[in-house]
């Protein structure tokens, strides 16, 4: 049990608590709490610090639009933002209310009319906005992935394409997302028709290409890298055993290379987050890039907290994406871990 | 998708039983005064301006609501965000800078067709000076009793753009958006001091710097108060909140409001693609009908609304600044100078003095404002002005969103202006020049500095 628990915290990289099942498990305490200290005491006052440097000059930098807010006021806002959550269900509730009302002096009047159910016009709260922000970039990554690991495996087999596609990759991969952003606004604008019914708005299409464009770049250099390194004596096997190409890539390719594929997609999913809070910005998908940028427009006199409560939060699920992907990028290795 | 919500259970069962009903019992049209709205789920977008009041009202009182419609309000990142958004669809309608629809119809920037039932007020700019050179600029403007004299003339700025002349360094200010009513009161305002701010030449040379004495640059609003303090930018021309914002954070002085500039200027409208009217008549003419009650709202009873909007408006959704600040522009004063507050009740005027309607003298003195400075770049008869104008500016919508309105009883027949859609020589701008809507060619010719007559701008000079 013990030791379940342990390859399970190893495994998703939540390394701090392994000393605390060992402690439990009754493992020679002090050297665990020796580990505890070093794992979690250490960084808890690393980050106690940061704090409290950020109070002491954030107080002495005035803008514009008033002082730096210190950690507390950070934190007030983000009682603020939640309760603006509750607030902003509750009008939703209210608008139901209201619609159902309606609807039904509309049925009571002329019980043949067509009445219809719409969905509650208000703002996103940040919840949604949060919500909005991972759609997006998981749609951006998933369509980064499907193409970059194909393309990724064909330059990995062959040399020629390889060669054939290096300048074209070099020279794409350190273009900025701001920069690609008009040209995806305007594809989309005149590719992409849109009615009422449509799935996905223009915004978060562009959003999502532009995730797209900037984040396959890792997971394509990563995958040819893992195919063209594959060890010699598999592919001889191959040869031996005469597979096919289709079983060649399922049986011995993908395998050997899939700790690769799974480094690329990880650096992959870091860059596109980055990304889309950017891309948000301009290309108006309701998300968290939006808010950052409704937030500056609006120059209150709490902006900025809120500014820096968005600016955490990109950090905190930044770091969680990062945790998952690194969860099962070591679930497929091999490496003992 | 339109911004989807998740259904709760209870009306997803009354969903299912209503259109079990509508399955039993047959279709049927309910049909709404103005006929039966072609789409009722509309997005508009707006720019964090206290100007959009009126949509903002028009959405939490109800207005839109009560003509039948949803509306979600999305803010928008800047001015050619708005009008890309608008002609491509992904927004119905939206908050428009007045000259803007002008100008897509000209070809000036995007070429658009866009039309415009109304105007969504007049007046709310300000034109804010950093506090360098505004103590430059004090010694050359007369008082009166200890108190300087408003309006303020750009008079006062020319020395001090001649000093920077002489020294070698460019004098920088900033508007929102070329094709925009700011940039076309800025440059009124300094050629009216004898200050030549530049001219444009489509298509090759779009900066609006030819030529230029003050160098106009385009900077979004929120970012307008850092460029000032850093000394980016010595002045600039926007809506409210940000001249207020200046004056509270001590960085600028408001030295003078478009009221001063030209009594009753438009400033915004609400502006659609003519595809979308076409398509969508009724409900455009809803979307009006809720609208002018938003404005009658907003100026009812000598602003006693004033301070309700104020409240909805700082809501982080719409403009999102301080109360204070809010409240120091449309409360019935404006403060120039710390100290120096004035009473200025028309700052913001929604539907008093008829300032929803969207007249076409509006639309042809912008017009002529845009062949001053050479954004349209050739020589245009005076019926063009006028018939440019009739494209563009709705006003029979507003006309018969009105009728319908005082059928209704929800508004008062004496409140709305005749149906005049060309103003009659107007002599209230600051230099004194009077404008005839009729004879936009002579009004050109009056100004000293502008283009005239034939003239054009080509190879980086005015050409004859």
């Amino acid at each position: 049990m013990t030791n379940k628990l342990i390859k399970f915290f190893n495994i998703t990289g939540l390394t701090w608590f392994v000393p605390l099942v060992k402690i439990a498990a009754g493992e020679n305490p002090a050297k665990q709490l020796r580990q505890l200290w070093l794992i979690m005491g250490v960084p808890i006052i690393a980050f106690v610090l940061f704090l409290g440097f950020w109070s002491v000059t954030a107080a002495r930098i005035n803008t514009s639009l008033g002082a730096i807010p210190g950690p507390v006021a950070v934190w007030s806002e983000v009682d603020g933002l939640v309760a603006e959550h509750f607030a902003e269900k509750t009008k939703m509730a209210e608008f139901y209310q209201r619609q159902e009302l309606r609807n039904k002096e509309k049925l009571a009047e002329d019980p043949k009319t067509e009445i219809k159910q719409r969905p509650y016009t208000g703002k996103p709260t940040y919840l949604d906005q949060i919500f909005t922000s991972l759609r997006t970039v998981f749609a951006g990554f998933i369509v980064a992935t499907l193409f970059a690991v194909p393309l990724g495996i064909l330059c990995g087999m062959s040399p020629v394409l390889n060669t054939a596609f290096n300048p074209l990759i070099q020279i794409f991969k350190p273009v900025s997302p701001l920069a690609w952003l008009p040209i995806v606004t305007l594809v989309v604008s005149a590719v992409y028709v849109t009615t009422d019914d449509s799935w996905f708005a223009k915004s978060f299409v562009t959003s999502a290409i532009t995730v797209t464009l900037c984040s396959l770049w890792p997971t394509l250099i990563n995958t040819a890298v893992g195919v063209s390194s594959i060890d010699r004596d598999l592919v001889n096997v191959g040869k031996v055993l005469r597979l096919d190409w289709m079983t060649q890539i399922k049986r011995i390719i993908l395998p050997s290379a899939l700790p690769y594929i799974f480094t690329g997609m990880r650096l992959s999913l870091g860059v596109g987050w980055m990304v889309l809070i950017a891309a948000e910005m301009l290309a108006q998908n309701p998300g968290l890039g939006k808010f950052v940028w409704d937030e500056f427009q609006n120059g209150s006199s709490n902006s900025l907290s809120r500014i820096m409560v968005a600016v955490f939060t990109i950090g905190i699920i930044g770091f969680i994406l990062d945790r998952v992907m690194h969860s099962l990028q070591n679930l497929f290795s091999f490496q003992k871990i | 998708m339109k911004h989807c919500r998740i259904f709760t259970p209870k009306t997803l069962v009354a969903a299912l039983s209503s259109a079990v009903a509508v399955a039993i019992l047959g279709f049927s049209n309910h049909s709404f005064a103005a006929g039966k709205l072609e789409k009722e789920d509309l997005k508009f977008g707006f720019i964090k301006l206290t100007d959009m009041a009126p949509l903002a009202v028009a959405a939490e009182k109800g207005f839109f609501e009560e003509e039948g419609l949803f509306v979600q309000l999305e803010a928008q990142a800047n001015w050619k965000v708005v009008m890309d958004r608008v002609v491509n669809g992904e927004l119905d309608g939206s908050h428009m800078l007045a000259p803007a629809p002008l100008a897509a119809s000209v070809g000036f920037g995007t070429k658009a067709d866009i039309v415009v039932p109304f105007s969504m007020g007049f007046n709310g700019n300000a034109i804010t000076i950093s506090n360098d050179i505004w103590k430059q600029m004090k010694p050359n403007i007369p008082t009166e009793g200890g108190k300087l004299v408003r309006p303020v003339k750009a008079d006062a700025l020319k020395p001090v753009i001649d000093k920077y002349k002489a020294e070698g360094k460019p004098f920088n200010m900033a508007m929102t958006f070329p094709a925009g009513s700011h940039n076309v009161k800025l440059r009124y305002w300094l050629a009216a001091g004898g200050i030549n701010p530049g001219f444009y030449s489509p298509p090759q040379d779009i900066s609006g710097q030819i030529n230029a004495e003050a160098m106009l640059s385009v900077t979004p609003p929120p970012q307008m108060p850092a460029t000032l303090e850093s000394g980016t930018i010595f002045g600039y021309c926007v809506g409210e909140p940000w001249n207020q914002q200046a004056v509270f954070k001590g960085i600028g002085v408001p030295v003078i409001t478009d009221e001063e500039l030209w009594k009753d200027t438009p400033e915004k409208v609400f502006g659609v693609t003519q595809a979308w009217a076409d398509k969508y008549p009724n409900t455009y003419l809803a979307v009006t009908k809720a609208l002018i009650r938003a404005a009658i709202w907003l100026d009812a009873d000598n602003n006693k609304n004033r301070k309700e909007a104020i409240e909805m408006l700082s809501q982080k959704q719409y403009v999102g600044a301080d109360v204070e600040v809010l409240a120091a522009s449309m409360n019935g004063t404006f403060e120039y100078e710390k100290g120096d507050k004035r009473a200025l009740p028309d700052f913001n005027t929604f539907f008093r003095h008829g300032a929803s309607y969207p007249s076409y003298s509006s639309a042809v003195w912008y017009l002529t404002q845009l062949r001053r400075w050479g954004m349209v770049n050739e020589y245009k008869p005076d019926n063009w002005y006028l018939e440019t104008a009739k494209k563009v500016y709705r006003a029979d919508i507003y006309l018969a969103a009105a009728k319908e309105l005082v059928a209704e009883g929800k508004a008062k027949a004496e409140d709305f202006p005749a149906d005049t859609g060309i103003k009659p020589s107007q002599n209230f701008f600051i230099d004194k020049i009077p404008f005839d809507a009729n004879k936009p060619n002579d009004y050109l010719a009056k100004f000293p500095i502008g283009l005239k007559g034939k003239q054009t701008v080509s190879g980086g000079k005015i050409v004859d």
